[in-house]
């Protein structure tokens, strides 16, 4: 089905308006003792006029936590698939420990870490790497692992160099894998900076992230507060996916089937 | 002068597996177009790998120009079944690959990879990416590829396979009319026997399991042959000839008379 474009841009516009309209409904519903636990959309955006500057600070240390591990976790996946990579022999050896990893939960990790690290931007780190990592690193390993064989024979016969192979065939493929594993991963971060921050935040000197915020609004019945803190991290869940889809395309729209064009 | 490619009493088998090839002799001479033809399991494309150095033969010896088919490295050209092209480099950067790999410096190698392009009629779509060509116009990129290097021998692994007809014939009369300039040794491997007339002075039917060779036919047809070489009788009456042939091969595939 063709939708007329203009149509198309409005449709997503139109479900908000339709989703507020309810929103507002539901509250005018609720018996009016109880309606302090839907606070109506227009309370939220006074809240962000409240909160405004709390909310941005915490917004931004949260940011910076899931940009620490979130990039710190690319940059060891990568180095952790390379290795992976090398043979089935490594990857039988490894994977059942990233699969321990991966199981166990971030909030059985959280006590331990902060007796580690302490509380703060080191433990949130940590744990938005430790939830980042695991996507990354499967994805990029099957990646390096995919090449076709016929190229693998052509670098062979051409007396490429084990690094010639790495870098000019098996990186290079290994792109398309890369970026699902970066989206999924784009979208942890934020979560898992948050999730951090929840166990692992500091309050002190002003260094606390949205996670933190969450646990003071709650104990102070802020709801409308507490909306606006969901609001923001969703704000940056947005910021994380927006940026890796926008380097994908970077990377691979010349090339990539999954950006081929009728047209071209 | 010794044969260019030599198969002495060559046997071919993977770990403790059954023969692919077996007691394979064979002498090519410098600027031979050889096809091998045969039922699938005939091992016509191992046989290809091994002339590549790909894979060492088990017993038997093989030589290509007095060398191990590994020391020959140099002289040699692989063009795959499929095109396999790096889909994120452009058509240019494709063909200067394996000079890359070979140390060539920049501006050798971009020399180099233009003229191989000009050849295969491609100068036009340099810049472009493997996926914006079709499929014909990507096995000349492949083509490109290979003849950038120069070799002396040609390994051609059914290249031509998954064309439509009319793209096969004309890139076959292509690959004679670059021949005749550059007068390679050709390795062609296919499952289509009028294409195996129409290119080779020679060409050898294999048999399968194991794979070994059952009968060698000459072609006389004189070059250069171009489309009205399929037209005359002779070139018909070979290819009949051809099929029958292969036809009658214990447990043979079908196989096309036509391509």
């Amino acid at each position: 089905m063709n939708a007329h474009p203009l149509l198309r841009r409005l449709l997503p516009a139109l479900t908000g308006a339709l989703f507020i309209a309810l929103w507002y409904l539901a509250h005018a519903l609720l018996a009016s003792e109880r309606r302090f636990l839907l606070p109506p959309p227009h309370s939220v955006l006074f809240a962000f006029r409240d909160h405004g500057p709390v909310l941005w600070s915490a917004a931004m240390n949260t940011l910076q936590g899931a940009l620490l591990g979130f990039g710190t976790a690319v940059i060891g996946s990568s180095l952790a698939a390379l290795v992976l990579s090398l043979t089935p022999l490594v990857r039988a050896s490894l994977y059942p420990y990233l699969m321990i990893l991966q199981l166990t939960p971030i909030i059985v990790i959280a006590p331990i870490l902060i007796l580690w690290a302490g509380a703060g931007i080191v433990s949130v780190t940590i744990i938005t790497f430790l939830i980042c990592f695991f996507p990354l690193v499967v994805n990029t390993t099957q990646g390096l692992i995919s090449t076709d064989r016929n190229l693998v024979d052509l670098f062979r016969m051409c007396r490429a160099s084990r690094w010639q192979e790495i870098w000019l065939l098996r990186a290079p493929g290994a792109l398309p894998y890369f970026f699902t594993g970066l989206r999924i991963a784009a979208t942890l971060a934020p979560i898992g900076a948050i999730v951090g921050d929840f166990y692992a935040g500091n309050s002190a000197g002003g260094q606390g992230g949205l996670g933190f915020l969450t646990i003071i609004y709650s104990s102070q019945f802020k709801i409308a507060a507490l909306f606006a803190t969901a609001v923001s991290s969703c704000a940056l869940g947005f910021l994380f996916a927006g940026g890796v889809v926008a380097l994908s395309w970077l990377c691979l729209h010349r090339w990539h089937d999954s950006y081929s064009r009728s047209d071209v | 002068m010794p044969p260019f490619v030599e198969f002495h009493q060559v046997t071919k088998r993977y770990g403790e597996g059954p023969a692919i090839l077996a007691d394979v002799s064979l002498q090519v001479e410098r600027g031979e177009f050889v096809s091998f033809i045969g039922p699938s399991g005939c091992g016509k494309s191992t046989l290809l790998k091994l002339v590549a150095g790909l894979s060492p033969v088990t017993t038997g010896t093989l030589t290509v120009d007095g060398l191990s088919p590994h020391s020959a490295a140099e002289e040699l050209a692989f063009v795959f079944q499929e095109p396999t092209l790096l889909p994120w480099l452009t058509v240019e950067r494709n063909v200067e690959v394996p000079l890359r790999l070979r140390g060539e410096p920049p501006e050798r190698r971009r020399e180099r990879a233009r003229k191989a392009l000009a050849l295969v009629g491609l100068s036009e779509r340099a810049e472009y990416y493997p996926r914006q060509l079709s499929g014909g116009q990507r096995m000349r990129v492949s083509i490109a590829r290979a003849l950038s290097l120069t070799p002396k021998l040609l390994l051609l692994d059914e290249p031509f396979g998954a064309l439509d007809e009319m793209t096969r014939d004309r890139l076959n009369e292509e690959l004679l009319a670059i021949r005749a300039e550059q007068g390679w040794t050709a390795f062609f491997v296919t499952h289509a026997v009028a294409e195996a007339v129409f290119l080779s002075h020679r060409i050898i039917l294999l048999a399968a399991n194991p794979g070994r060779i059952h009968r060698e036919i000459r072609v006389d047809l004189p070059y250069p042959r171009t489309a009205e070489t399929r037209q005359t009788p002779a070139f018909q009456a070979l290819v009949a000839a051809v099929s029958r042939e292969l036809r009658a091969l214990p447990n043979a595939a079908p196989a096309t008379a036509t391509p």
